[in-house]
């Protein structure tokens, strides 16, 4: 389980944002698969408000299977948006299950509040540009797309 | 992209003949300079699209292209569903149906210059823009699918318009063949709130001036003239298009190999016009471009109420409505013949010329009104669609200027506070919610569009007719 509130010490696990010309290319890294689609959804998250200004007060279920990896973190991710689209929520801590490729997830977060956080832009969707769910040399799992804004 | 990796057939068009899977040559519209600032993406994705089953005589790329999905932007392809061609969902992009409309109003500068900041504070009252903004309407499911079905008709029939805006938008305001039973629960949801929204990121609502007129005869027949005010709208189909465009991708990548189509990137997702899934993204995205096309109708109904609390001589008139990420069912002379193909065009403006039936009879002898959006701080483009550029890229131009620097870059180089504060200095009010998103942005991240609509008018794709600057600009 990850939260926007953990502390830098958990070294391995982070997220980032990466260039792209047009968008966004957002990035989660985890000591599991698991960790590493937490980080995504809080660097997806990042793009539109800070993640330490939204409070985990409410917890919505998201699911979701893909064909592969790939395909399941792109599907989590637009599943994601498409809650925060039609609950006006945004989210800043996750808990994510994967079994093959069923992922099974807790989203929490809060009614968004302009005011309170500054939306910069609406993330339209997840996209399969720059797509990676892959494991590097150390063994830390990298999960990675575009998000259109 | 270095030229000397394409062949140069003139100044403004270079070519990539036919290798490995490509069918067709891929042809890029620009100029040297262009060229060499173009991404190598661009490459590859327009030679992956020539690849494609049933693409009809090239795979093009207008001056503004750049790194897309799947499709290069500014990509224009046609397919034959005679020969097993494919519709696109990459092809036509995320936002459904994006595109600009432009308003005049018959007023100058010395009306609107004394009434600017009340102008700018009543819009943002006004549009709903950014994320979390909610439409003042609220539509039930039976409302949505009226409006999926009848577009910016429909909006007219609620009393949003009149029936003389319905002729200056493509297609009448109403996609023929749009079917809201292929449009999802989840889009439908998704667009409840939605109708009558701005958006975001590089979506406005912008408050301009004429500052200069190429064609006196076109710019007369248009209706504008030098020192007028206008007002253009840019924004898409919102949660609606966002969401069709998601599912049916994922549709399409999964039944591809069911079809025969090797991908060679994903977000090319495809199937053919003649197949179910093929006929229900069609139906889906020519919905999608209903719900655009809705929009803006709307938008610029709440935009004429602010102009006659404001101004109450204005007479706001339509201009023309363009949509830029569209696939349409069009017929053009192939080999001699008259052919029904589907036109991609994604990040590309349709560029009818003179004596095209689909325009309406008093444009017909002038050719198709093209709006070219800049950026906020720089300048925006009236052109007209040439009898050449049916030929040159079945009636196609370019449609802005695409970046030149990522989003991270942007927010690292500039502060959203100071460009606001600089551009008022030069008279030019930007109304944001994020001052962040202002520096996301900032004119500097953009390209020339000035060079890309010049590029635009030597390749004969569109002619140049007026350039705009902004006065007013409301962003999400």
């Amino acid at each position: 389980m990850v939260s926007a509130y953990m502390s830098d010490e958990a070294k391995k696990t982070r997220w980032e944002h990466f260039p792209h010309q047009a968008d966004v290319g957002i990035r989660g890294l985890g000591s599991t698969r698991e960790q590493a689609f937490e980080q995504a959804a809080v660097a997806l998250t990042a793009v539109i408000t800070s993640p330490e200004k939204v409070e985990p007060e409410q917890k919505v279920q998201i699911s979701c299977s893909g064909i592969d990896s790939e395909l399941l973190l792109v599907d989590w991710l637009n599943g994601l948006l498409y809650e925060m689209a039609t609950r006006k929520m945004l989210f800043s801590r996750f808990e994510v299950r994967i079994e093959r490729n069923n992922l099974n997830a807790a989203a929490w977060g809060q009614k968004m509040d302009v005011s309170k956080h500054c939306p910069v832009v609406e993330v339209k969707a997840a996209t399969y540009t720059a797509l990676s769910v892959r494991q590097d040399e150390n063994g830390t799992w990298i999960a990675q797309c575009i998000v259109d804004v | 992209m270095e030229p000397k990796t394409l062949k140069k057939r003139s100044d403004y068009e270079w070519v990539v003949e036919p290798f490995g899977k490509m069918r067709v040559p891929a042809i890029i519209y620009a100029d040297e300079g262009l060229i060499k600032a173009m991404d190598e993406k661009v490459y590859e994705q327009a030679t992956n699209v020539a690849g494609l089953p049933g693409i009809v005589k090239a795979s093009y790329v207008m001056p503004d292209g750049h790194w897309g999905y799947g499709f290069p932007i500014g990509g224009v392809a046609a397919f034959d569903p005679d020969k097993g061609g494919i519709v696109s969902a990459g092809g036509v992009g995320f936002d459904i149906a994006c595109g600009v409309r432009t308003v005049s109003t018959g007023l100058t500068i010395d009306d609107v210059e004394p009434v600017k900041k009340t102008l700018a504070e009543l819009l943002v009252r006004k549009i709903p823009a950014g994320l979390g903004s909610r439409g003042k309407l609220h539509l039930n499911m039976k409302q949505m699918d009226e409006m999926l079905a009848g577009g910016a008709r429909w909006a007219v029939d609620r009393g949003y318009g009149t029936q003389q805006d319905l002729l200056r938008i493509e297609e009448q305001g109403s996609a023929p063949g749009a079917d809201p039973a292929q449009v999802s629960d989840h889009a439908k949801k998704r667009q409840q709130d939605e109708v009558g929204t701005l958006g975001s990121g590089n979506h406005y609502m912008e408050i301009q001036q004429i500052v200069e007129i190429y064609d006196n005869d076109i710019a007369k027949a248009f209706g504008i003239s030098q020192g007028e005010i206008a007002v253009s709208i840019h924004c898409g189909s919102r949660g609606l298009g966002h969401q069709i465009a998601t599912e049916f991708l994922k549709k399409m990548t999964a039944a591809a190999a069911g079809y025969g189509i090797v991908l060679p990137e994903r977000d090319l997702a495809c199937a053919p016009i003649n197949s179910p899934v093929g006929r229900q993204y069609l139906g889906a995205m020519r919905a999608g471009i209903n719900c655009a096309l809705a929009n803006r109708q709307v938008l610029m109904h709440l935009l004429r109420e602010a102009f006659a609390a404001v101004l109450p001589k204005a007479e706001l008139k339509l201009l023309y409505d363009v949509s830029h990420n569209t696939c349409r069912e069009e017929t053009h002379p192939v080999n001699g013949k008259q052919k029904r193909l589907f036109v991609h065009r994604k990040g590309a403006t349709r560029a009818f010329g003179p004596g095209d039936q689909s325009l309406p009879a008093e444009l017909r002898g002038i050719g198709q009104p093209v709006l070219i959006g800049g950026t906020m701080g720089t300048a925006s483009y009236i052109l007209v669609g040439t009898a050449e550029s049916m030929s040159l890229a079945f009636g196609s131009s370019c449609h802005g200027a695409g970046r030149n620097m990522s989003r991270t870059q942007a927010k690292r180089q500039w502060q959203g506070r100071d460009i606001v504060r600089d551009l008022a200095n030069r008279g030019i009010l930007i109304r944001s919610r994020s001052y962040r998103g202002v520096a996301e942005e900032a004119p500097g991240a953009y390209k020339d569009v000035s060079q890309v609509v010049e590029v635009a008018h030597k390749a004969n794709l569109s002619r140049k007719v007026a350039k705009l600057v902004p006065l007013v600009c409301i962003k999400g």
